[in-house]
């Protein structure tokens, strides 16, 4: 996209944590420094995957401050699309690669009096950064973290070893599990709320935080939505004049891409709205699987976020 | 070039002077005839050789003075730079950021040495020779932002993200169009804008917000704007208002050329990195009439924008008064003849004024 | 009347609401005067048994008639001068998810809800009903004094004494609106006040 550089990196090291988990330390080619960043920030991998290029976001989990590396662990995925099978089974040590500059989506609130975080499985990732980040400051934090099983807790160890008074993990298959009506009642003033994990965690803790009365902007969380595959569908681009096949596992951003039609993006994800797009014209069904535009938006057939969005019908032009 | 400072005052004997150069490198803000709010946003990464554009941080020859005086509005009023508290991380990114593109861009002027935290700042024209530890507030003589916005001119806003919003929570703010950083300070985005006009009716501020929302780290913005300054004041604050606002009478059709100044605002849009906070440099250049009349194209161009300008816009910038001798003195230098697109002065292809 | 309709304004205007029960286990009510009215349409038996009530009666007899609601925790206090180390008290120990209800006046409401702000609550999450005197809380910008109970514009700055005219540009941080000399580019030329909404 337009905006700042992409970053070329060496792939220093590649750690299989568990079945499911593998981590990747990414160097800069050539020497120098990698940009600090604010935990909670992602960047956008770029994997080219035979004739697809595939770009997918991946939270940073090392030290904001270490600008030597950046770390992220991918869990493979294997109904998926594709981009976590190949980052598991085709990065190998040496490979170069190229990242986005950090994003930040899933920031701290720097006011919180504390900050009380609950993970569910992979999203653990995003607050191993921001632990460290609160650690350098001085500040209060608690983590609950739910994952399947203990063989499948990535960094439990770490977590617990580090910090033993400010981990909490729940093991699903030992019928553990976050106590959060207790859990949010009694939490003191200027309490903020982050959560990461399953569209269900997510939904929860917000409804019950919300049941309790806590504001809305007391409640932080980051879902990365994969675009999912779908039945192929044809568009028009008015603006370059292209009409193009979006096939089954590529994303109507990927396709667009593809036939070099340039479309602003920060997260792929459905949630930051750079890839707005307005639909010129339209007949059939909008499948809109974004955060970003409002139901009403969804509704009208006047926009769509390409980066997670398809479309089944006989006719769909984009402003693009 | 070496850069040489002038020995120059923006207040009392008013001795502020723009070299040639000066002139030539003013940020003329109009790139065509006419004027209404636009978001006009561009990428900041550079621009023509000499122009205010080429470097993150323009250091011109007013640098020393400026920073002199904005000393001088500090000591009278320390409320004019604040930090809430949770922005202390900002002040530090902005810190390094300034110290860092600084050093890089004027390796003449500034040097950054840093050797792990410790860091070992060289600022010539200031004769600043500081050695201290990033991230320890204990090592400096201010906290970060206040301690860097000394040595940096323009205004400097922090401004939080978060809740989909962007809030002023810090800033040094000395040489401002008339507002009140110890007042809106908190605020966000739509609340620090409400007092002006139109813009909000046109959707400006909406679309302007959703843009600085996504400013990414290593991809800087910037944009132009401008109001009208009698005398080259740069501490045009509501809270001097009361000492200030009497030099709006005294223009004369003969000191009109001398004691009206355009005044362009640089603005610059920069993602800080550990806080995720945003810091949005205004920078204000000041140039008389009589100086920027000698581009013809910027003498056609200034008379018909202002003479064409909605009331409600030429009330908020506070000329409402004076705009007919302004309008009396620019139309001599308006001949009718067509400008050029853009903003720069094209000296070489734009016919000299015709009488 | 106690209700007053505000004219439509700039976004930095504090727009008021009417207040409603909310999903909470504590509830801290903060009214003056008037705005005692707000809290006697508001109350519910059930709602009452939760709830903290901060009365600030300014000269009126409503404190009977709130008291008489049986809330949890009853205070009267003459101004809000005198309650304001209270209400630090009650946000020191409050827990996430405590509902707050402002009813009254401006000053009232602006400075209530920025104790309420500092002690970790958004503003967007504190109800507020305006009710009895439309006076402002003003700020003078030129020398930072707060004068209260401003009706009339201009007015005279109670520290300065300079003459300012009212803004409707607004600070939650300082609970007060922006007041500016109206005669710095023309001394001594002061129009003669009216009342803020003649």
């Amino acid at each position: 996209m337009s905006g700042a550089e992409k970053i070329a990196v060496r792939v220093a090291e590649v750690t299989a944590l568990n079945a499911l988990v593998t981590r990747f330390r990414f160097e800069p080619v050539g020497g120098g420094l990698l940009p600090t960043f604010s935990g909670g920030a992602h960047t956008v991998v770029e994997m080219q995957d035979g004739e697809v290029k595939r770009l997918n976001p991946y939270s940073l989990m090392s030290d904001p401050f270490d600008q030597t590396a950046y770390t992220i662990s991918v869990r493979r995925d294997d109904e998926g699309r594709g981009g976590s099978l190949f980052m598991h089974e085709n990065v190998k040590v040496g490979d170069e690669m190229v990242i986005s500059n950090p994003v930040n989506l899933f920031s701290l609130d720097l006011r919180a009096r504390k900050h009380l975080m609950i993970a569910g499985g992979i999203g653990i990732t995003p607050f191993l950064a921001q632990i460290k980040q609160l650690d350098r400051a001085h500040g209060n934090w608690e983590l609950h973290y739910s994952c399947r099983s203990e063989a499948l807790g990535s960094y439990v160890d770490y977590l617990t070893a580090t910090h033993p008074n400010d981990v909490n993990v729940y093991y699903d298959d030992q019928k553990q599990a976050i106590d959060l009506e207790n859990l949010l009642d009694g939490q003191p003033l200027g309490t903020h709320i982050y959560v990461c994990g399953p569209k269900g965690m997510i939904n929860w803790v917000r409804a019950k935080a919300d049941a309790l009365g806590w504001p809305r902007e007391a409640v932080h969380y980051e879902e990365f939505l994969a675009p999912q595959p779908g039945k192929p569908f044809e568009v028009k681009l008015a603006v370059s004049n292209k009409v193009i096949q979006v096939g089954e596992q590529e994303s109507l951003l990927e396709a667009m891409e593809r036939v070099g039609v340039d479309a602003p993006y920060l997260c792929r994800g459905g949630a930051c709205g750079m890839c707005e797009t307005r639909v010129i014209d339209y007949a059939g069904n909008f499948i809109h699987r974004d955060h970003w535009l409002e139901d009403d938006e969804h509704a009208s057939g006047e926009k769509i976020m390409p980066c997670v969005s398809r479309f089944e019908g006989k006719t769909l032009v984009l402003d693009r | 070039m070496t850069l040489q400072f002038n020995d120059e005052t923006f207040r009392e004997d008013y001795s502020f002077h723009n070299s040639q150069r000066a002139i030539n490198r003013f940020p003329f803000p109009f790139d065509k005839d006419s004027y209404m709010y636009a978001v006009n946003m561009e990428q900041h990464r550079g621009g023509p050789a000499d122009s205010v554009y080429e470097k993150r941080f323009d250091v011109d020859e007013h640098y020393v003075s400026e920073m002199r005086d904005r000393a001088l509005v500090l000591a009278d009023d320390p409320l004019r730079c604040q930090s809430l508290p949770h922005m202390t991380l900002a002040g530090w990114d902005l810190l390094e950021l300034i110290m860092v593109s600084k050093s890089e861009d004027y390796p003449d002027l500034f040097q950054l040495h840093r050797n792990g935290d410790q860091w070992h700042w060289i600022n010539k024209p200031l004769g600043i020779d500081d050695t201290f530890t990033f991230m320890d507030e204990t090592t400096l003589p201010y906290g970060p932002m206040e301690y860097i916005t000394r040595q940096a001119q323009g205004d400097f806003c922090v401004l939080d993200q978060r809740d989909d919003n962007l809030w002023m929570d810090a800033g040094t703010v000395t040489t401002q169009a008339d507002w009140s950083l110890d007042f809106d300070i908190g605020m966000n985005f739509f609340e620090w804008h409400a007092p002006v006009p139109l813009a909000h009716e046109k959707g400006i501020f909406v679309r302007a917000l959703k843009f600085l929302l996504n400013i990414q780290q290593g991809a800087p913005a910037r944009r132009l704007n401008w109001t009208m300054t009698v005398n080259p004041l740069l501490d045009t604050s509501p809270e001097n208002y009361h000492k200030w606002g009497v030099q709006k009478g005294t223009i004369t059709p003969e000191n009109i050329g001398a004691k009206q100044h355009l005044r362009v605002e640089l603005q610059t849009f920069y993602r800080l990195p550990r806080s995720n906070a945003l810091v949005f440099p205004i920078r204000c250049y000041l140039c008389a009439f009589q100086d920027i009349v000698t581009m013809p194209k910027w003498g056609r161009r200034l008379h018909r924008v202002i003479r064409d300008l909605p009331e409600e816009l030429a009330t908020y910038k506070g000329f409402i008064d004076n705009r007919p001798m302004m309008l009396d003195y620019l139309s001599k230098f308006d001949d009718g003849l067509p400008t050029s697109n853009g903003i720069w002065p094209e000296k070489d292809s734009e016919p000299p004024l015709q009488v | 009347m106690s209700k007053f309709q505000f004219p439509p304004s700039i976004i930095s205007r504090p727009v008021y609401g009417t207040l409603e029960a909310r999903a909470g286990k504590q509830h801290l009510m903060i009214a003056d005067a008037e705005g005692a009215e707000a809290l006697l349409d508001l109350a519910a038996p059930e709602l009452m048994a939760r709830s903290h009530i901060i009365f600030i009666s300014r000269g009126t007899d409503y404190a009977e008639r709130l008291k008489a609601l049986s809330p949890q925790q009853f205070y009267e206090g003459p101004t809000y001068a005198a309650s304001v180390s209270r209400i630090r008290r009650v946000l020191q120990d409050a827990h996430m998810g405590l509902q707050v209800y402002l009813a009254g006046t401006e000053g009232l409401m602006g400075q209530a809800q920025n104790e309420a702000m500092q002690a970790g609550i958004p503003h967007t999450a504190i109800q507020t009903e305006h009710r009895g005197s439309t006076a402002r809380r003003m700020q003078c910008v030129h020398c930072k004094g707060i004068t209260e109970d401003v009706a009339i514009d201009p007015f005279q700055c109670a520290h300065c004494g300079l003459n300012l005219f009212v803004r409707d540009h607004y600070s939650r941080r300082l609970a007060a609106y922006q007041g500016v000399c109206i005669d710095a580019e023309d001394p001594g030329n002061v129009p003669a006040a009216k009342g803020i909404y003649e």
